[in-house]
């Protein structure tokens, strides 16, 4: 017998901390195995141009070990403890009956908009690349990039939900996003900063070995809710068909 | 999959948006910590930002 007790915010939001943290720690061992070599072999350029190692503060194999997935860690905590209140805010609205695709829908959507939107853009630089002097604009930039990818996932689902038919949706999402994308690539500003004789395949395998980092850690943040939200249900959840007639309701 | 369990989630009300707000803000905090702070917000000078730098540069962010 199902029980009819609705989980608080707290229940969902335990768990997308939770489910935030494990992901974080995978996509630190991504990170530590494949995109480490690439920025130790940055380093050791930047080095050599600079004429030797100045003693940093803080230890580099801390840097790269503890360090590395101590923030990666408290980053997907943080994005967890987002998904978790972006879902129970968004739940009812974003029509369907299946807790699995809402979860899974909304972390595809922050690897789209949040990821994928702002590295096309603004691709990250390895150590050794990049104009200290212009640090401030173009973390700013950066920002908008990441504010502009959310907006251009709300002109998506805005413009699919004016058609109903199904590749008509497809399309008028697609278009939605890709006019906000255009747009907002148009109007930021444009930084040319790699030195001239920085290794173009370091730089490339910096960028997708970061990439993967930041694929990692949504896709197992949204697997690891989705799986965490589906054992809640089976504890406290309502038979699918009366949670999709709730969920229905605009 | 006909047994298949849906959560409902708790009724959005303004006493919730007010909390999920709050705790939204405080997550940016955090995330802020890693990702952008120079010192400012966690009072160590520049040791968590120096801890923290290769994760920088692999989430993909602005680092220097
Ligand atoms: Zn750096």
């Amino acid at each position: 017998m199902p029980l009819n007790t609705t989980p608080d915010y707290s229940q969902i939001l335990l768990r997308g901390l939770l489910a935030g943290l494990t992901a974080g720690l995978l996509a630190g061992g991504f990170a530590f195995f494949l995109g480490e070599p690439h920025v130790e072999a940055a380093i050791a350029i930047e080095e050599a141009a600079a004429g030797g190692a100045e003693k940093p503060l803080v230890e580099r194999s801390v840097q790269s070990g503890v360090g590395l997935f101590l923030a990666t860690s408290l980053y997907g905590a943080a994005l967890g403890g987002i998904l978790a209140t972006a879902y129970t805010v968004l739940r009812r609205r974003l029509h369907t009956g299946s807790d699995t695709h809402a979860a899974l829908g909304l972390a595809g959507a922050a690897l789209l908009g949040l990821v994928l939107v702002p590295f096309l853009k603004y691709p990250p630089n390895p150590p050794a690349v990049g104009d200290p002097a212009t640090i401030r604009e173009r973390t700013i930039a950066y920002l908008a990039s990441v504010v502009l990818g959310l907006v251009a996932i709300w002109a998506a689902v805005l413009a699919a939900r004016t058609q109903t038919h199904q590749w008509r949706r497809a399309t008028a999402g697609t278009a939605g996003f890709l006019i906000v994308v255009t747009i907002a690539y148009t109007l930021l500003p444009t930084f040319n900063e790699v030195p001239a004789d920085f290794p173009a395949t370091l730089l490339w395998n910096f960028r997708i070995s970061s990439l993967g980092t930041q694929a990692v850690l949504w896709t197992a943040l949204g697997l690891t809710f989705a799986g965490l939200l589906s054992r809640l249900a089976t504890r406290t959840g309502h038979p699918t068909e009366t949670a999709a007639e709730i969920t229905t309701t605009p | 999959m006909s047994k298949a369990q849906t959560l409902t989630t708790p009724a959005v009300s303004p006493r919730l948006l007010a909390t999920a707000a709050g705790f939204t803000g405080l997550m940016l905090l955090l995330a802020y910590l890693v990702a952008f702070d120079q010192g400012a917000l966690s009072q160590s000078g520049m040791y968590l930002h120096e801890l923290m730098h290769d994760g920088r540069h692999l989430l993909g962010v602005p680092c220097h």
